[in-house]
């Protein structure tokens, strides 16, 4: 019991703490103009302060952002660049961490944490010499742009966290497949691809959320609104100058946020079991 | 006709498919293809992006004349680019320091089972699970110069500042620094939380059976087996606490664009300075590179994690 209660103590502090914002967030987009610019309002709540709440509160900020801006545009862009980056990743990082985890014996281990690595050159470094490239490709302002060059992070990312998901898959399953007379090739995709769903549920989620993340190529690459995504359409095109909708910048945030929490939520057990499953155990 | 074909066909495809058996040919060729694309779109740019250190080349352009270490010394004699370098680290092991304390408190409670977990770590997971840009900009709200929900609740409830002259998080250089700082932590931390959970998971039973029977609880327990077990994990948290800061744009872009008076510069947003708004290539690119020593020594201690790791 004792144990139960310093566990609250603990850990209701630190989520108060690390939510604030995303509370702070959610007041912030219902708020009328007349509340949220008068300093002697309790800027928690909706004022004037009553039970039924929400009188003093308006959605017309929010219907703003969906209905007068490109934000819909934005959240299509991103669905698209992270769906067709997933199919990419997938295409090359199955294989590649199922091979690793099996067939590669010892300099697999070696080989693998080499890949990952590869997730640790920072797009900082590398925006500056594909920015030209980008251009001369005549890929600026193409959602093209984003699909050719995201895959370098999330190809060594999901290798990586693939590697980890079928070294889980015992061995006897495939061998017993190879035995009835299936080839190697045919066993991953019958048997290790099914059983290991769950795994690349997991890599599907985890890669698609590092496409929403991106910022910087996202920024350098794409200069019309129209074609921006998430992460550069909301602060770079909702902030006019010095003037902030402050309402209509939270709903777009929070939007977002909120979807993928539950999603890194519902998948974090996974998530752990396949990062821990590769070398750092 | 056809038959003849196909019988000429089948042992071509028959030799085919027992290369495609044979693991020396099979592991190779499943990894190749990611290899490839990543020596592509990684490997070449970086090595485009040491050639751009080593030439006056501008905006828009590929090429530029051989310039040697110049872009490299230049920068440095830039007191711009030294605090940038300076601030770099600062927001790194400050924002870390942080992030291990946390981590390592909420990861030992966060292990256990308790009504309502989902929820709370739901709450946890947030700041990680946010789009950065996203998510900054938030803070940016938070701190905002005239309705700072902090400045509100310093003033208005506790009374413990000035109202008519609140402090100005973002516009003053060492608020400035701070809020960055906290901000690098706040997104960083639950990422960091997870890797220890992951850590604290695979602790096997036994130890615990074993430090039980050798009389260690609480305290002691903590410091003499949870901790040195814990700590290859700790470490791998860092180091990709580490990389993630230092290498971020999106955080100072959003908050201060490097200001005020380009006080909270780091390497990438200085870079990004030179690099893209100035047009000059190359020495965007060799301001760039300096964070590459830290990086390697990251990516050398991650290898001797790894196989730390994998010995034990």
């Amino acid at each position: 019991m004792r144990g139960k209660l310093s566990t609250y103590l603990v850990v209701g502090p630190f989520a108060i703490l690390l939510a604030f914002p995303f509370y702070w967030m959610l007041v912030t987009m219902f708020k009328d103009d007349l509340d949220l610019y008068n300093v002697e309002n309790v800027p928690y709540v909706y004022n004037p302060l009553q039970w039924r709440f929400w009188e003093s509160a308006t959605t017309k900020h929010v219907e703003y952002v969906f209905e007068e801006t490109p934000y819909v545009d934005w959240i299509v862009n991103t669905a698209i660049v992270g769906a067709v980056v997933v199919a990419i990743t997938l295409l090359f990082a199955l294989p590649a961490g199922y091979a690793l985890a099996r067939l590669s014996g010892s300099w697999g281990q070696s080989a693998g944490v080499a890949i990952f690595l590869v997730y640790l050159v920072p797009p900082t470094l590398l925006f500056l010499p594909l920015s030209p490239v980008i251009a001369r490709l005549g890929l600026h302002d193409s959602l093209l742009a984003l699909i050719l060059v995201y895959p370098s992070f999330t190809i060594p990312f999901s290798t990586w966290l693939l590697m980890g998901f079928f070294k889980t898959i015992p061995q006897e399953l495939e061998d017993a497949a190879l035995v009835d007379g299936c080839s190697r090739l045919r066993a991953l995709v019958r048997i290790v691809f099914p059983i290991s769903l769950p795994g690349i549920l997991t890599v599907v989620i985890f890669a698609f959320s590092l496409c929403v993340n991106e910022f910087i190529y996202a920024f350098t690459f794409i200069s019309s609104s129209e074609s921006r995504t998430l992460s550069t359409g909301v602060p770079n095109e909702l902030i006019r100058g010095d003037v902030f909708f402050w309402q209509s910048l939270m709903a777009a945030t929070l939007i977002p946020s909120i979807v993928l929490a539950l999603l890194y939520n519902a998948f974090l057990d996974r998530f752990i079991k396949g990062f821990t499953g590769g070398a750092f155990r | 006709m056809e038959a003849e074909a196909a019988a000429r066909w089948r042992p071509g495809l028959r030799r085919w498919r027992r290369v495609l058996e044979s693991r020396r040919f099979l592991a190779p060729a499943l990894i190749a293809p990611a290899v490839i694309f990543m020596a592509l779109v990684v490997g070449v740019p970086f090595g485009w992006a040491v050639y751009l250190s080593l030439t006056d080349s501008i905006g828009g352009s590929l090429t530029g004349n051989w310039v040697g270490f110049d872009n490299f010394t230049n920068a440095w004699s830039d007191d711009n680019f030294r605090r940038a370098l300076r601030n770099t680290l600062l927001f790194t092991f400050a924002s870390q320091a942080l992030v291990l304390v946390g981590a390592a408190i909420l990861a030992h409670y966060l292990i256990r089972d308790f009504r309502g977990k989902w929820f709370l770590r739901f709450l946890i997971i947030l700041p990680w699970a946010a789009p950065v840009a996203l998510s900054t900009l938030g803070w940016l709200w938070v701190f905002d110069s005239l309705f700072s929900v902090i400045n509100w609740t310093l003033g208005h409830a506790f009374g413990v500042i000035d109202t008519n002259d609140p402090p100005q998080w973002l516009g003053r250089p060492n608020l400035a620094l701070l809020a960055i700082i906290v901000v690098h932590a706040w997104r960083i931390l639950p990422f960091a939380v997870v890797i220890f959970i992951a850590g604290l998971a695979s602790i096997p039973s036994e130890v615990d059976d074993a430090a039980k029977i050798d009389g260690a609880t609480g305290v002691k327990k903590l410091l003499y087996v949870t901790l040195p077990l814990q700590l290859p994990i700790a470490l791998v948290a860092l180091l990709f606490g580490i990389v993630f800061t230092a290498a971020d744009f999106t955080v100072v872009y959003i908050l201060t664009q490097g200001g005020p008076f380009n006080s909270t510069q780091m390497l990438t947003t200085w870079s990004f300075q030179i690099g893209i708004n100035s047009g000059s290539l190359g020495e965007g690119a060799a301001i760039s590179l300096y964070l590459f020593p830290l990086l390697a020594a990251v990516s050398v201690a991650m290898l001797f994690f790894a196989r730390k790791a994998q010995v034990s």
